[in-house]
């Protein structure tokens, strides 16, 4: 009997009733990831020596879940998938892993990401590509890509990510489960390594909406530690969870879901944006109301460049304290500043590095005001327009990426202009902190596409009502991967 | 004089009065063992956040309100970047002029030998320390204690003309820091810090208008007032040579180090090789909105600072403008010096006692005031023995001496060495006969109308005595027994 590949209230169940123990969970979801990591190399570190946790009536209680790689973990290596940290073991817990522990959640791995979340495909981790399980050949996206692949596996029903772009949302669509970021500070940051803190935000990767609201319930709260966490002890969000949602006003942008955009549209993109359309209908018939908007398209356009500002600016600098002095290996050199740069130099991916170039650049004095200044401007400009459709709204649905997942070989990190809207918008979340969520709505070529709901700041019920009632009106709630091409 | 100088102030001053550092909750205390008041945000460990101090903050807006600086609406930090070994994050959290630090444009009245002057102030700031670091040759040692100390930093306008003037701000700004329970304020400590610029100008040009100053050189580092004195004093003789030579009009504005041991400023850097420091606002610190009630609150609570206890001495305990000067100089002085008086010792007595005595063993013995054993009630005590006639003023000073480092209670020493001084008069009679008896030939030569001869007989009084016959009662029995003879 399986139960790891179950939901949180169903596995819940086995245990209060004795048809498993904790123990027994905790073997099923190690072995999972041992075969997982053959197939896809999800895993930064598998626990094997996981303890069991006492069963109480805590849902979360003695049932294993994942952890991304870049929460710090008390005596368990947390390497942010980069090899300047690589043997770094933590003294000390993040705050959102504390939380779940207190639950009796039990982690049985770390997972791998992009190299300290930096990147949207799951193949710059110091430890290797990580595989899409629906299709090997292609990617998870990222940069939860491990975190994606493993609750897809059914490796155990969820896992911790974050979202600095998208970094939770874009995986759990190529891998065809529920992604969700609170509203900015509803889960302390304090022990997430950081990309860039003003986008940063905790969250989680699971197959329905409702496991998610469980575990962010459990994660959730504000943490002297974190300046920037909010009181959320009102909120309760799995025991709002509700399907009524007759009367809610959705809307959608033309600029992105119009097909009539994209002249040269391949047949995937045409089936993507197609299969919104019906899903679109699939609220209507819940008695949403849904209308399309008109969004300014240069303000769009505009998205991806703000993002690269912002991010690789703060990330620059949040990194700077990876000098090999402290923690992480140190290097060789004559004096302190050769021993910094030889240890920067071998440590980081090409990538980080163009991004630490970028981010150093558009802080200079001679370019801050162009660029960073500029950046935030138009930061703000989004936000204001989307708060501004909040005040009709109470979301924003939007089909999420150009199709599926895209293939290893050859296309990662080429970008296509035509669709750089489509595949960017879910950076608004983080301009805005709002509450964010991706669920599956649909396959292509027997491979998982996603939708996206966004809403304004402190409403995470609303949002993940409207997806908690979409989701039970679709068939792909509770979904893991099937057979493997 | 043929050239006017421009001096303006960098002065950072730690402020050593609060219970922890300004983002950390480690205990403000550097001097401990070293590396022993740390918290993983002081190294930089991965995923660690500021949070800030409120009551550093508390600290910093007073200052900012004795300046008469405008406080801000909004509290904002912002991140210096750069790189060095005693600066675990790669940046220093402090506050740029724009958005406006805890104070901007102030001004503040201050006295060089006894005439007044003004400086305006052009902003104060809030920030950390980094950690202190000593060099050895080929190893250095980091003490992160000192990591995260807030640090104020007052930058004035370059309204000062004299190594006088300068040393006379800075001693004004300790006297100021101490009073209103901000800093001790001690350099020896490390404490206090000071940057110089110092620029020439030809006198008969205004000098309000900065087009007419000449090149402003800034002086690094400077960790002493003497040092203050001796590199202002230093580069205005550097520069009124390279004026007398025709050679100031090559000369590019940059950087210099004081140094101590050859006693003079040394090139640092030019100005094109300024360091960009690319600022942005701190991320992880929201901004806080100054409640009006708080700041009003704080300024209810500015302590009486050194110019109003020095009036209240001088108008209602009559005590001279010059002792009046010496009391307030110290704040802990000052503080000594009022319990005394609160405890009924008499403002005269009592100034008397801590001017000349007290000061004067301080400095003999190289201590500080809180390095002593004596407190006032000691002091009320001994002045009250003194009072009764209990014990000689000569005999109080001996007294003095050693309480001041023993711990006795004055009556205690006292008791322990037999001082109690002779006051009974029928026992100073016999003693008075005693020596009359023993000395006939110094009776005849009183008789032959050598009057002071009396004052030889008081003198073996005294010795018999042991010096604890009271001297006026001896005196006068002596005049009289010796008239019966």
């Amino acid at each position: 009997m399986e139960y790891m590949n179950k939901s949180l209230k169903e596995i819940h169940e086995a245990l209060k009733n004795g048809n498993v123990t904790s123990a027994d969970l905790i073997k099923e979801s190690l072995e999972k990831s041992h075969q997982l990591q053959d197939k896809c190399n999800a895993f930064v570190t598998i626990l094997d020596e996981a303890k069991p946790c006492e069963v109480t009536d805590d849902i979360l209680s003695g049932i294993p879940y994942g952890v991304k790689d870049n929460y710090s973990t008390k005596g368990v290596l947390s390497t942010g998938s980069s090899n300047t940290l690589k043997d770094y073991v933590p003294f000390f817990t993040a705050t959102a892993i504390s939380n779940l522990q207190k639950h009796g959640a039990v982690m049985v791995n770390k997972t791998v990401l992009d190299e300290f979340g930096m990147g949207g495909t799951g193949t710059t981790g110091h430890t290797g590509i990580v595989k899409n399980p629906w299709d090997t050949s292609r990617m998870c996206a990222g940069s939860s890509a491990g975190s994606a692949a493993a609750v897809a596996a059914g490796v155990y029903p969820y896992a911790t990510g974050s979202d600095t772009g998208d970094s939770i949302r874009k995986p759990a669509a190529y891998c065809g489960i529920v992604g969700y970021k609170p509203t900015y500070g509803m889960i302390s940051r304090y022990g997430l390594f950081p990309f860039a803190s003003s986008l940063d935000h905790c969250g989680v990767l699971a197959r329905s909406v409702e496991d998610a609201a469980l575990v962010t319930d459990a994660m959730k709260g504000q943490d002297h530690n974190d300046m920037t966490s909010w009181d959320s002890k009102d909120i309760n969000l799995y025991q709002s969870l509700s399907a009524d949602v007759k009367g809610k006003k959705l809307c959608y942008i033309k600029e992105i879901c119009d097909i009539a955009m994209y002249p040269d549209a391949k047949p995937e993109l045409k089936e993507h944006l197609a299969n919104f359309r019906q899903v679109l209908q699939k609220c209507r018939d819940l008695g949403m109301k849904i209308e399309e908007v008109s969004v300014d398209h240069k303000l769009l356009e505009a998205m991806p460049s703000v993002y690269v500002v912002i991010s690789c600016a703060e990330a620059t600098s949040n990194m700077s304290n990876l000098t090999g002095f402290i923690f992480g290996p140190r290097a060789d050199g004559e004096k302190y500043d050769e021993e910094m740069k030889n240890y920067r130099t071998k440590g980081f991916s090409p990538l980080i590095k163009r991004r630490f170039v970028i981010g150093s650049y558009v802080l200079q004095a001679q370019n801050k005001e162009r660029y960073f200044h500029n950046a935030q401007r138009v930061r703000r400009l989004l936000v204001d327009k989307w708060n501004e459709l909040f005040k009709t709204y109470d979301a924003v649905i939007l089909p999420v990426g150009s199709g599926t997942a895209k293939p290893l070989a050859g296309s990662a990190d080429m970008l296509d202009k035509r669709t750089q809207a489509l595949e960017d918008h879910l950076q608004i979340g983080n301009f805005g902190g709002f509450p964010s969520i991706t669920i599956p709505d649909g396959f292509i070529s027997n491979l998982p596409v996603a939708l996206n709901i966004t809403g304004k700041c402190y409403d995470d019920i609303n949002v993940l009502n409207i997806a908690y009632a979409l989701e039970a009106s679709m068939d792909y709630k509770g979904q893991t991967v099937g057979e493997v091409k | 004089m043929k050239y006017k100088v421009l001096i303006g102030l960098e002065m950072h001053c730690e402020i050593s009065e609060t219970n922890t550092k300004v983002f950390s909750s480690a205990p403000n205390e550097y001097t401990d063992k070293p590396n022993t008041n740390i918290r993983p945000v002081d190294m930089a460990f991965p995923g660690t956040l500021p949070v800030v101090n409120k009551a550093a903050v508390k600290k910093a807006l007073m200052a900012s309100m004795i300046l008469h600086c405008q406080q801000p609406e909004y509290i904002y930090f912002e991140r210096k970047n750069y790189y060095y070994p005693d600066l675990p994050k790669g940046f220093q959290i402090t506050q740029e002029t724009k958005p406006a630090p805890v104070g901007i444009y102030g001004k503040l009245k201050f006295d060089v030998n006894g005439e007044e002057k003004e400086v305006r102030i052009n902003n104060l700031h809030l920030e950390e320390d980094a950690a202190s670091a000593d060099h050895y040759g080929r190893i250095s040692k980091i003490n992160y204690n000192r990591a995260g100390v807030p640090l104020l930093e007052l930058v004035t306008e370059p309204d000062l003309h004299t190594a006088d003037e300068a040393v006379a701000f800075l001693e004004t700004m300790r006297s100021i820091y101490q009073y209103a329970g901000i800093s001790e304020a001690d350099s020896k400590k490390g404490q206090i810090r000071c940057d110089v610029n110092v620029s020439i100008m030809d006198s008969n040009q205004d000098e309000t208008n900065p087009a007419n100053w000449g090149t402003k050189i800034e002086i690094k580092n400077v960790n002493s007032f003497g040092g203050v004195r001796d590199a202002i004093n230093y580069e205005i003789e550097r520069q009124t040579d390279l004026k007398e030579n025709g050679q100031y009009a090559e000369m590019q504005q940059h950087t210099r180090r004081w140094d101590e041991e050859s006693g003079t400023t040394i090139f640092m850097r030019s100005k094109v090789d300024a360091i960009d420091y690319k600022y942005f606002v701190e991320p992880n610190i929201p901004k806080i909105k100054l409640d009006k009630n708080w700041l009003e609150q704080i300024r209810q609570e500015i302590p009486a600072l050194a110019s109003e206890r020095k009036e209240t001495y001088i108008n209602e305990y009559g005590i001279t403008n010059y002792d009046a000067t010496i009391l307030v100089k110290e704040k802990a002085v000052a503080d000594f010096y009022e319990e005394t008086i609160s405890l009924g010792a008499d403002p005269k007595s009592a100034s008397n006692w801590v001017t000349t005595n007290l000061l004067g063993s301080l400095n003999k013995l190289d201590l500080t005031i809180k390095e002593i054993a004596l407190t006032p009630a000691m002091l009320v005590e001994l002045i009250n023995l003194v009072d009764t006639k209990e014990i000689s003023s000569k005999q109080a000073k001996e007294v003095f001496a050693h309480c001041l480092t023993s711990g006795q209670t004055p009556k205690e020493v006292v008791k322990e060495k037999g001082l109690i001084q002779m006051s009974d008069t029928g026992e100073i009679v016999r003693i008075a006969n005693e020596v009359l008896d023993e000395h006939p030939d110094v009776i005849e030569q009183y008789k032959k109308g050598r009057t002071n001869v009396v004052d030889f007989l008081v003198g073996q009084i005294m010795k018999k005595t042991r010096g604890t016959a009271n001297p006026t009662i001896a005196r006068s029995t002596m005049a009289e027994e010796i008239a019966k003879r």
